[in-house]
């Protein structure tokens, strides 16, 4: 199965826009974003993010952009106010996943032109097409921009 | 700066809403973004709500209207409101003409329905329709709309489209029809089981799209039967070295990648088929290695590639070369500073020592680094490995590890597996018995209800069997340290059951086998246990059971037992409980203690727990009773299946029952038939509920009831044992005497010897290199000495192989010990230069986003400053390309913008910064200047302003 579901959720914790891959009923959806919103956004949180108050690596500690949550494995990358999180099977490869996030924020970035949370906000339908293209049946299926074109 | 305001402004004036859509929804999206907590989003949405649902029973709602109250239907949803009143409107969109409008629709109803909702079929046969459409574009809507929708049943349906659309012209098309068919696959199998020669026929489309695609569908097939495709092994492995070069058209290039997630599933797929299979793995090793050389280990993406060839090295048949370049990527990425690469490196290793062992020595101090971080990701993943790596040489340390940090964590889910492993490695490896016990009983102090009940039973069993030998000293001697540790643990509030369970059993089988502790004291702990646990009656069960072997072994030994008061209400209170079971328990009770020694002798034996009970099928003992009644003219016993119109016993009870509840509704389940037994009496007793509670083959129970029974006067509670057979044979046997007990003390006494080897040669070593040591890594080393010896004892402790190689062990500390020093300079050493390898190279090329990415890509060995100067260094220095030194420059003040607390400087960063900077990009970008400014006007037009609520809204992403 690959990929379980995306999410978007900023920096209080609000989601910005969620895709499931498997059927997952409202209830279990609030339930499933609370919980990981708590694990993944905490600590990074209360971490300086390459922050100017960060003097030096041996003090300024990165975590694991992975956590393992239930059965699955949540991949997350922050991108200025936003988290995006991927849920994906064990087997999956994490490294590829972080970087199949910033491709998705590349090509985000292409359509709109310095993308940032209230493009997505107001194109919901649109950034949604855009995974469509990219994810299909949970796995990633197009890579390349030309999908960009299509709308 | 003014001036680019004013246009924006003028922009929005004149583009009115500049996306098209109305204030309301504007409103909507700002009053969202600007919520400040989650009880107001939820106001903002219940009162949307209300709206919508008004707005939607309006019946002529124009269309594009109607497309936006979709949208804002999918923002409720999205925030977790159920807006189902309008999942129909959706439905209803996906008939419209217009393309967006109709992928609008698709899009709600998928994000509102799953497959099994009945509106789904209104949209089947939208879908079949569309699938025959002229414009392309809304095949493919189509398709990415049955790949979402369409279940098991409606598969039929779209099936030879989906089928005919294979060989669509255009190759989106025909890349969403192979995605279609691969969810109908994982939908239901056998429909398209016979469309499976398609997918390799797609392998070879010409457009890679395609052929990317069809690896999805064409990995779960692998998966699932890898031998039908071992002749596809040749043209994948040509596939992943044509990525390999390049041969990809460069927009499946990502950071200087070729088409990464193409080699990636790639590599997942020859994973799978060269899994032992010698000849398959034959053909991969050139083109593996041919990956591992040109190998960029600067880039998250290199490495994910370099993860997956461990991966797919480690799965396919064994080369030595191969393992070599993999085992050495693995200490690169275990050596990084990056906890992404690291929990990388510690997977990969843990891979890696299945086929090698050897080679996780190398990594001890690594790994051990890895398990004391704070990070409790790779803290796990490394117990991951611990787990794979344990052996009966260092399952102590390991499982002492575990179950420490098992005592820590509150998720639920991570501590049954914790515990469950726990307990598998100390059923496998236990060194002795005592240990095994001692670890078992903090397993279940702190897990108890979380691990299986099997594992509690088995404890039970090591406990009563013993060494199972000839030993009875060492047996007894085991036996009275569990009760002593129990008699310990047992007033501890909040015990879990089956650890209660376990203790209950133990105190009356041991209890008083060694006359240290009076029947009287524990029966009153007994007594305790049962009052603390009013609700739970299994604990129950087991504390009054225990109490009855106290009286038994007491009476039997011809020793007058008084009953407590306290102890006499409580068998009072179960002879009258709601279950059967605690109620015969206390009558067994009761009925025992008007029994003389001679009787009790026989019902209840100490320690006889171990022994088999013969049961006697045939119930022999009663021919001379049958023979009796025969002479007295009885008829003979006919089996109910040969009697012949004579309505069984049974039968007429059963009719009997239905009668009687034939008016009422029956809700419970019919009961299975059940084959009459040879006694007619027998039918009163098999309803006893004797083991009922306790459903799992439990040794001491069933004989109890077994030997109850016996003693009772009348025959007909004999069959209640009928059929229940002691299962002794069936139970696993994992702990054997002959190699663990003696094991113990050789490994502890090398680990020690290993302590002092590592600790006198960390000294050594510390002194060779203390000066660089010193310069560079300053305080942390400072407490590194007896740090590094304590590690050193538990690398020892966990690494070491074998008691018999103790002395090669102990230069192998020794060694380490010296390396590990220099090592970490080395690293120390080498951290700035990775920082600038990355820097440098992200200057040049002229694509903006490179230069954006140090910021968003965390790098691993990041100090913002030494990067700071690494853009503006080398950039700016250089005069070739004026245009991007300016635009480095201007990234550079964004940065710093970002990260600065100021909401002023806050509010001039991202798109509204008019300073040259954005200036520069938005001129090198086309389109984006006028975007952005577009966006800033819309947003100003809202009401949405940077200097608003929430600024961040309008943070570049990227940069």
């Amino acid at each position: 199965m690959g990929i379980r579901f995306v999410l978007f959720v900023n920096k209080q914790g609000q989601t910005r826009l969620a895709q499931y891959y498997e059927h997952v009923s409202i209830d279990e959806r609030r339930a499933l974003e609370g919980e990981i919103v708590r694990k993944c956004l905490a600590p990074s949180y209360s971490l300086p993010l390459l922050g100017s108050e960060n003097p030096g690596f041996s003090s300024g500690r990165y975590l694991c952009s992975f956590v393992e949550h239930r059965n699955y494995k949540v991949v997350y990358r922050r991108y200025a106010s936003l988290f995006f999180l991927v849920g994906v099977d064990n087997d999956e490869n994490e490294l590829a996943i972080l970087e199949f996030i910033h491709l998705f924020v590349e090509t985000m970035d292409h359509h709109f032109g310095n993308v940032c949370e209230l493009d997505i906000m107001f194109h919901l339908e649109k950034v949604h097409f855009m995974l469509e293209e990219m994810v299909m049946n949970g796995c990633i299926v197009e890579t390349s921009d030309v999908e960009v074109v299509e709308k | 700066m003014e001036q680019l305001r004013t246009i924006g402004r003028e922009l929005a004036m004149g583009s009115q809403g500049g996306w098209g859509q109305s204030k309301e929804f504007l409103d909507l999206v700002k009053s969202i973004g600007e919520a400040r907590s989650k009880a107001e989003e939820d106001r903002i949405i219940s009162r949307e709500l209300e709206y919508l649902k008004r707005r939607l029973a309006d019946p002529d709602v124009p269309r594009r209207k109607m497309k936006e109250l979709l949208l804002r239907l999918v923002y409720a949803e999205m925030l977790g409101h159920d807006a189902s009143f309008g999942h129909i409107h959706a439905v209803k969109m996906t008939h419209d003409e217009s393309l967006p409008l109709k992928r609008t629709g698709y899009l709600a109803v998928a994000l509102f329905l799953d497959e099994r909702h009945d509106l789904v079929i209104l949209v089947v046969n939208t879908i079949q329709k569309d699938l025959r459409s002229d414009n392309y574009l809304v095949v493919c809507a189509a398709l990415t709309a049955a790949c979402r929708l369409i279940g098991e049943e409606a598969i039929p349906a779209v099936l030879p489209q989906v089928v005919e659309l294979l060989a669509h012209p255009k190759e989106a098309v025909r890349k969403k029809a192979v995605m279609a068919l691969h969810r109908f696959y994982q939908r239901s199998p056998s429909s398209v089981s016979h469309l499976v020669s398609n997918f390799r026929k797609r392998l070879c489309d010409n457009d890679p799209g395609v052929m990317g695609a069809t690896l999805c569908p064409l990995y779960d097939l692998i998966l699932e039967d890898p031998n039908s495709y071992k002749d596809l092994v040749v043209s994948f492995v040509n596939i992943l070295k044509q990525v390999a070069e390049r041969r990809l058209p460069t927009s499946y290039d990502y950071h200087q990648m070729p088409a990464p997630f193409i080699q990636i599933k790639l590599l997942k797929i020859l994973a799978v088929l060269g899994s032992g299979d010698k000849q398959a793995s034959g053909h991969m090793y050139t083109v593996l290695g041919d990956i591992f050389r040109k190998g960029d280990t600067a880039s998250n993406i290199g490495n994910a590639i370099l993860y997956e060839c461990i991966c797919c090295i480690s799965s396919i048949f064994p080369n030595p070369k191969m393992l070599d370049a993999a085992a050495e990527t693995t200490s690169k990425f275990l050596k990084s500073d990056s906890h992404n690469l690291k929990y990388m490196g510690i997977d990969a290793l843990g891979r890696l020592i299945k086929i090698n062992p050897d080679i996780a020595e190398e990594h001890q101090l690594a790994v051990i680094d890895c398990l004391e971080d704070p990070d409790d990701t790779l803290k796990r993943k490394t117990f991951e490995l611990l787990y794979k790596m344990t052996k009966s040489t260092n399952v102590e340390v390991i499982v002492d590890r575990m179950i420490e940090y098992m005592i820590n964590i509150t998720d639920h889910h991570y501590k049954t597996e914790i515990a469950s492993r726990c307990v598998e490695l100390a059923e496998q490896f236990a060194p002795s018995n005592q240990w095994f016990i001692q670890t078992m009983n903090k397993v279940f102090e702190h897990a108890g209800d979380l691990v299986n009940i099997r594992v509690a039973h088995n404890l039970m069993r090591l406990i009563a069997e013993g060494f199972g030998e000839e030993d009875e000293g060492a047996d007894s001697q085991l036996r009275s340290s569990a009760v002593d540790s129990y008699l310990r643990i047992v007033g501890e509030p909040k015990l879990p059951s089956s650890f209660l369970q376990i203790i209950c059993w133990v105190l009356g089988e041991y209890g008083t086998a060694d006359g240290k502790y009076s029947a009287s004291y524990i029966i009153g702990k007994l007594y305790d246990v049962a009052e603390a646990h009013p609700t739970d009656d299994t604990v129950r069960a087991y504390a009054i059971s225990a109490i009855l072997k106290i009286f038994a072994f007491e009476i039997a030994l011809g020793r007058k037992i008084d009953m407590l008061p306290e102890c006499q209400s409580l068998v009072d209170e179960l002879s009258t409980s709601h279950s059967t079971d605690l109620q015969q328990r206390a009558y067994e009770l009761q009925a025992l203690l008007g029994l003389d020694k001679q009787a009790v002798e026989t019902v209840m034996p100490s320690d006889a727990s171990c022994e088999d009970i013969e049961i006697d099928r045939n119930l022999s003992f009663l021919n001379g009773y049958v023979q009796q009644a025969f002479e007295n003219g009885a008829a003979p016993y006919i089996p109910e299946s040969e009697r012949e119109g004579a309505i069984s016993v049974s039968s007429y009870r059963a009719q009997d029952q239905q009668e009687t509840s034939a008016h009422v509704l029956r809700f419970e389940a019919y009961e299975l038939p059940k084959s009459s037994l040879p006694l007619a009496v027998s039918q009163a007793s098999i309803s006893t509920p004797t083991t009922d509670l306790v459903p799992v083959p439990e040794p001491s129970h069933y004989k109890e009831d077994n030997q109850m029974s016996r003693s009772q006067p009348s025959g007909d509670s004999l069959s209640g044992e009928f059929g229940v057979k002691l299962r002794l044979d069936g139970v696993q046997k994992k702990w054997g005497r002959p190699t663990y007990s003696s094991s113990s003390t050789p490994s502890s006494s090398t680990s020690s010897q290993q302590a002092t080897n590592g600790g006198s040669s960390s000294v050594v070593g510390g002194s060779t290199s203390s000066q660089a040591r010193e310069s560079s890594y300053g305080s942390k080393r400072q407490q590194g000495t007896e740090v590094s010896v304590e590690k050193q004892r538990l690398a020892a402790s966990l690494f070491g192989s074998s008691a018999a190689k103790a002395d090669r062990r102990g230069q192998a500390g020794r060694k380490t010990a010296k390396e590990s020093p220099t090592e970490k300079v080395a690293t120390v050493n080498a951290t700035p230069q990775p920082a600038k390898e990355q820097v440098i190279p992200s200057a040049p090329p002229p694509d903006l986003l490179d230069l954006g990415e140090p910021v968003s890509s965390r790098p691993p060995s990041a100090d913002p400053f030494t990067q700071l100067e690494g853009l503006l260094g080398p950039a700016s220095a250089s005069p070739v390309l004026p245009e991007t030194s300016a635009s480095s420059t201007s990234k550079t003040a964004d940065l710093l913008s970002i990260f600065s607390d100021d909401v002023q400087t806050g509010v001039t960063s991202g798109s509204t910064e008019p300073s040259l900077g954005v200036n520069v990009v938005a001129a090198k970008k086309g389109p984006s200047l006028q975007d952005a400014l577009q966006k800033d006007a819309t947003a100003r037009q809202v009401g949405v302003t940077p200097a608003g609520n929430n600024p961040i809204l309008f943070k570049d992403l990227l940069g």
